[in-house]
């Protein structure tokens, strides 16, 4: 069944990181890292554990800044806005950069129409058939409407771990954001849980940027286009998946593609 | 059979019984007392006790309607000012985990708690009957209130710190503000907890008599100025007690009966209210 996007997602935008760096203290966690995200693609970070790449994406909707004393250096351009610009709202950026984390986390309170709606409920959106509308749309997109249609009023908690997951992937779409980050969307679930949301990140992207960091090499030449690799805090190479897994350009990316570390 | 297997099943089994027995030697005193008190308050329970003002002095008869009621209105008032105050407080606390004001408050809150309840009494004294010059329901309710605050703020910031980080990133990653997540997310998410922390904490000062000897003071009649003494059913009961009548002491124990009812139903409540709460682990 072809997912029903229509109306949820408007309009998207690519990313581009200039020269960022992040600390954490005093721990130098990325070391200038420069990348162009193109629009309506799936970009991939790959890199060993430890390597940056879950920072670098936190940077990109300024999910970073949270953890004390986290710094972020260089700038990083949403469309043609700098997010780290004087008076940048993060909530804002917030809004147009969604987020879906390694462990689903449905709000534990909540039915799964209110996870659903969470994002435009809780900004004030009181029209209830509005939120149907968006609760309907946002299910569908992230291929959950069926399984989930009876039983709206149930705890988001029950369903089951990959369920769980895709309800996150519809709360982040129903506010329409504009580009969509996952960080290691699938490292909790078992290998058909897996299969449906990389199925489901492919799909999206005809619509909507997807930058999805992940430690499984095989996950990101199945899903993506463009690959970056990370080690160190550093960017090592980015290019189309495919010529970075057959020809990498460097030593170290060929190294880690062909598990001599990792 | 090995010997030394022989004395380590020997010594298990002593063990055993004798943890049991302290088991059961905790359970005696709650027994007894609730035995005891519905022996000797039973008797003395009946329409008039819950609808009646106190009769004359050594005269049969009356009860501790008004004394009822008191303590309703001071533990609401308690309420009034503990849970705002502790539940606000102890959100800061786990929020701002480390910032000098929530260490120092802390330790303030668990000295706080540790602090005689007359002393509590004295505070709300000083603070306030003294300007006042006359005693008050007010002061009685501050002095609970005050006695609240510190179980009220420590329960609701070990609850609140146990909500993942993750369901708190799951909704600034939404772009909802930081204000709006602590108020619609996290403290639902910890709501059931938080109120049972509320319950034993209003189960505990709604017993308290010392901060309220010279604060509420007491009073024989009905009042509803909340700047007037009021009756309470921890005063009457000493009051009771301590007089020379044989039906007032009754009456006394009748009192404390009720008192511990209400306490237990609140406790009950609590756990009702613990069982509601979402996994947090």
């Amino acid at each position: 069944m072809e997912p029903q996007k229509a109306g949820l997602i408007d309009r998207t935008t690519g990313i581009q990181a200039e020269d960022v760096h992040a600390w954490f203290d005093r721990l130098h966690a990325l070391r200038g890292i420069s990348m162009t995200i193109p629009e309506r693609k799936v970009t991939a970070i790959i890199g060993p554990s430890g390597c940056g790449k879950s920072t670098f994406l936190r940077c990109l909707n300024r999910m970073h800044e949270l953890v004390p004393g986290a710094r972020v250096a260089g700038r990083i351009l949403l469309g043609e806005e700098e997010i780290y610009g004087n008076g940048v709202d993060p909530v804002v950026i917030r809004r147009r950069v969604g987020m879906v984390f390694q462990k689903a986390n449905p709000f534990p309170t909540m039915s799964i129409f209110d996870n659903a709606a969470a994002g435009l409920h809780l900004a004030g959106e009181r029209n209830r058939r509005t939120l149907e509308t968006v609760v309907e749309q946002s299910l569908r997109a992230a291929v959950l409407w069926d399984e989930v249609k009876d039983r709206l009023q149930k705890p988001g908690t029950s369903l089951s771990g990959g369920q769980q997951q895709r309800l996150c992937i519809a709360r982040a779409l129903a506010v329409s954001p504009e580009v969509l980050l996952m960080d290691e969307p699938a490292s909790a679930l078992d290998p058909a849980s897996t299969l449906r949301i990389e199925e489901l990140a492919r799909d999206l992207a005809k619509d909507i940027t997807i930058v999805i960091v992940t430690h499984n090499m095989q996950q990101a030449a199945r899903v993506s286009e463009l690959t970056g690799f990370f080690l160190d805090g550093e960017l090592i190479e980015f290019g189309p998946t495919n010529e970075l897994f057959t020809r990498p350009g460097d030593r170290r990316t060929e190294d880690y593609i062909t598990g001599r570390f990792g | 059979m090995d010997r030394r297997y022989q004395v380590r099943r020997a010594t298990n089994a002593l063990m055993a019984a004798v943890t049991f027995g302290c088991t059961l030697l905790v359970l005696t005193p709650l027994v007894v007392i609730l035995a005891f008190l519905a022996r000797t308050g039973l008797s003395a329970l009946n329409g008039d006790f819950f609808t009646q003002l106190p009769g004359a002095a050594g005269e049969p008869g009356g009860g501790m309607a008004n004394a009822i009621a008191g303590t309703l209105i001071l533990v609401a008032l308690a309420a009034g000012i503990g849970i705002p105050i502790g539940v606000l407080g102890g959100t800061y606390l786990s929020e701002f985990a480390s910032t000098r004001v929530s260490r120092t408050a802390r330790f303030t809150a668990d000295v706080m708690n540790g602090i005689p309840s007359i002393v509590m009494g004295l505070f709300a004294y000083v603070l306030i009957v003294l300007p006042m010059r006359h005693f008050s329901a007010l002061a009685g309710g501050v002095a609970l209130g005050v006695m609240l605050i510190p179980t009220v703020m420590r329960t609701t910031e070990e609850i609140v710190r146990l909500v993942p980080q993750s369901v708190r990133e799951a909704a600034l990653a939404l772009g909802i503000p930081q204000w709006k997540t602590m108020l619609r997310v996290v403290l639902p998410t910890a709501a059931a907890g938080i109120v049972t922390g509320i319950m034993v904490g209003v189960a505990r000062v709604a017993g308290e008599t010392a901060p309220l000897l010279f604060t509420a003071f007491g009073n024989r009649f009905w009042n509803r100025d909340l700047l007037q003494p009021i009756a309470a059913l921890p005063i009457q009961i000493f009051a009771y007690a301590i007089s020379p009548f044989d039906d007032w002491h009754r009456q006394a124990w009748a009192g404390a009966l009720v008192l511990v009812t209400l306490v237990l139903l609140v406790n009950i409540m609590a756990r009702y209210a613990a069982g509601r709460q979402v996994k947090l682990r």
